[in-house]
């Protein structure tokens, strides 16, 4: 019963503990290996542009929008996703919306805002858990100090950007998708053999695939880690400075237990 | 506040603001529970809150007309099985002895040991390990030791266990009331029939506690972390699978059995070792393991968003700390012009932020050990006050007898200070009832 029991000291010992329950999860039921410590992230930007219909407006039809999932840097996404599921909200008719080939947008036509959730579906090789986000749709312009009048032809842009991030990636999606330029690896090993690749469930590449020239793109947002890594940086450095500061001061004070005491005027 | 009177006269310092704060609320409960027939002071000694057991009611006088003499009698004891007279005094009300047994007579209990006769021993009680003579002995020293196995086990003449002691005589007894019994229902009730002894549980749960008793603090630690991890692993384990499709494997089926399997096993008391070891553990250890679970559930979601793993993992490491220390950590990263929730959210940004955290965390822990630490050299003088609940600090100077006492715990204060000054140093607790010495003065 001894040998159960381990130290833990790193997220590793809690993997080995996993084993020593008899999970192992490197394999999964069709014999697929998984590669550890490793990780394949996919950068994305989920939003919604929306362009104000003007004069061809109508009272339930104000705006004319497009909620969509995209690669950041506009890359093919239909390399990992095989499917995309908006749900509108109710008062649309089919508010389930399927798409399942890239882009992965969706335009309609409406007057309100709401919060759009949206399913992600992966290819087989990928992963077979679904990803849930969601989405507001916003309809109308503002900036930071309340709303602005509204433009036909500027569009109201809402984007986010995040990471869909796969751990311990089965070996033949690494395979496949190694050199994609929507796809990021992390901490992958050098010389590492990989097996033949596996096989996207739809292959829709340089079809529609390809987002560059999407028609909305002139509107996508650019989102840059620089500014917010810069300021990460400083606050970590004064953070740690400060640490230091303390430190030296607390030994300072175990120094001298009765030195604030000194002053008293009582002599026994 | 009377305490910073005595201090102004005294011309020390004042007492920072939570000090006074605390002590306002401990006078103001204690004047209005003073009781009646015993002094402020007297009833102050005792803790200054209502006794447990009624006290003597001092007031109340024997009425006028008794005429109480005490004289020097003899009395025999009912708990005795001689017939010795001893001699005591007695109060003795208008020449009317006082009649009843010896007062503390009632206190002689025994406890009811069967008796069994020796044909009761040939058809039912024979047992290949124990001779009648020895399960005489045994029954003999049950009714003289009052079944405390501990004493009989010591005086046995042959060896034998506690364990074998007890399970011998609990055999018998039960032996006994099933033979004697008119049917096997009356006795069903009877609650050696229903709990019986079992003398490998016993053995088991003694050696458990045995083990449990001689752990080593690094064992506690580890077996504290291990459960904490172990649970949470199972938990995120859980709440993983319910968010899954129906089709989970089999695999993790039997890991999930196997891990509450091994857990519990590995020592027969887990929650009474958990509870101790849980608040003597340090923090960091525990976070540590949190880490550990949290990207350990993270990993088997196989798919997570970049900001729903900075999410558990900002979680994981507040997890030790209360409401207020995640809010100072908050106004921290605003202040420092960082957001909350990162907007561009890639591996880099989330590291950082995460690391970012901690590092506040240990700041924030570092500032309240400076605290502490200088609070503590000025709380030495405050200390006498804080921990005398009982002082009635705004009483000290409106009563004469004690405005020296007012005096001596300043005193007191600064001997123990001094270093090296006095190696006996009485607690706080102990200034009040000390006498004055001329010494003092």
């Amino acid at each position: 019963m001894e040998s159960d029991i381990e130290i833990l000291s790193e997220a590793d010992a809690s993997m080995r503990k996993l084993r020593i329950f008899g999970i192992d999860d490197r394999e999964d039921e069709n014999g697929r290996r998984r590669i550890k410590d490793v990780e394949v992230y996919v950068p994305i930007v989920c939003g919604s542009i929306a362009f104000y219909l003007g004069k061809k407006a109508t009272e339930y039809r104000t705006h004319k929008w497009t909620v969509y999932v995209r690669g950041a840097t506009n890359e093919d996404l239909g390399v990992v996703i095989k499917r995309v599921i908006f749900h509108l909200h109710p008062s649309f008719n089919n508010p389930t919306r399927v798409v399942d080939a890239p882009p992965f947008a969706l335009s309609e036509c409406g007057w309100g805002e709401f919060k759009i959730d949206i399913t992600v579906f992966f290819h087989t090789d990928v992963c077979e858990k679904k990803l849930e986000l969601s989405h507001v749709l916003k309809l109308n312009p503002e900036n930071a100090y309340g709303p602005i009048p509204k433009s036909i032809k500027i569009p109201v842009v809402a984007e986010s950007y995040n990471e869909v991030v796969f751990p311990d990636p089965f070996e033949s999606f690494v395979a496949r998708v190694h050199n994609h330029p929507a796809i990021q690896i992390s901490n992958i090993p050098d010389g590492l053999n990989l097996p033949p690749p596996g096989v996207a469930d739809t292959y829709y590449l340089m079809e529609k695939g390809d987002t560059k020239e999407h028609p909305l793109s002139p509107w996508f947002l650019k989102f840059s880690e620089v500014e917010e890594l810069f300021k990460l940086t400083a606050a970590r450095q004064k953070v740690q400075a400060d640490i230091a500061k303390l430190k030296r001061q607390l030994i300072m004070v175990d120094g001298q237990p009765e030195g604030l005491e000194s002053s008293s005027g009582y002599e026994c | 506040m009377g305490g910073t009177d005595a201090k102004d006269i005294l011309g020390l310092p004042k007492t920072p603001l939570s000090l006074t704060q605390e002590k306002k609320s401990r006078p103001q409960k204690e004047s209005h529970r003073k009781p009646d027939g015993i002094s402020r002071e007297v009833y102050a000694l005792t803790g200054g809150v209502a006794p447990l057991m009624p006290s003597i009611d001092l007031k109340r006088r024997p009425p006028a007309d008794e005429k109480v003499a005490w004289k020097w009698l003899s009395f025999t004891n009912s708990a005795r099985k001689d017939d010795l007279q001893l001699y005591h005094w007695v109060r003795v009300v208008n020449d009317v002895p006082p009649t009843g047994d010896y007062s503390f007579a009632k206190y002689n209990k025994s406890v009811d040991i069967l008796k069994y006769t020796d044909e009761e021993y040939e058809n039912h009680l024979t047992d290949p390990v124990w001779t009648k003579e020895e399960t005489d002995q045994l029954f003999e020293f049950c009714q003289n030791f009052d079944l405390r196995f501990v004493v009989i086990a010591d005086r046995f003449p042959v060896s034998r266990t506690v364990e074998e002691l007890k399970d011998r005589y609990y055999s018998v007894n039960r032996a006994l009331l099933r033979a004697r019994a008119q049917s096997p229902a009356d006795v069903a009730n009877h609650p050696l029939m229903k709990e019986p002894y079992d003398i490998t549980r016993d053995r088991e749960r003694k050696r458990a506690l045995s083990m449990v008793l001689s752990q080593s603090r690094h064992q506690e630690k580890k077996d504290a972390e291990i459960l904490a991890e172990a649970k949470r692993i199972t938990e995120m384990r859980l709440a993983a699978r319910r968010a899954e499709e129906p089709d989970v494997s089999a695999n993790e089926n039997a890991g999930l059995d196997k891990a509450d399997g091994v857990v519990p096993g590995r020592s027969v008391s887990p929650t009474s070792n958990s509870q101790l070891p849980a608040t003597a553990v340090a923090p960091s250890t525990l976070t540590m393991a949190d880490y550990a679970s949290t990207l350990a559930s993270l990993r088997m979601l196989h798919v997570y968003l970049r900001t729903y793993g900075l999410e558990q993992m900002v979680q994981a490491a507040s997890s030790a700390v209360g409401l207020r220390t995640i809010k100072r950590v908050e106004q921290t990263l605003q202040d420092l012009g960082v957001n909350l929730k990162p907007k561009v959210p890639t591996k880099t940004v989330c590291d950082e932020h995460l690391e970012l955290r901690k590092e506040i965390l240990t700041l924030l822990n570092l500032q309240k050990q400076l605290q502490y630490k200088e609070s503590e050299g000025s709380s030495h003088r405050e200390g006498s006050y804080a921990a005398m609940p009982d002082t009635p600090k705004d009483r000290v100077f409106a009563s004469d007898p004690f405005s020296f006492g007012a005096e001596r715990p300043i005193k007191k204060d600064q001997k123990r200070k001094g270093p090296g000054r006095q190696a006996d140093t009485p607690s706080p607790a102990h200034k009040r009832p000390r006498k004055l010495k001329a010494s003092d003065l």
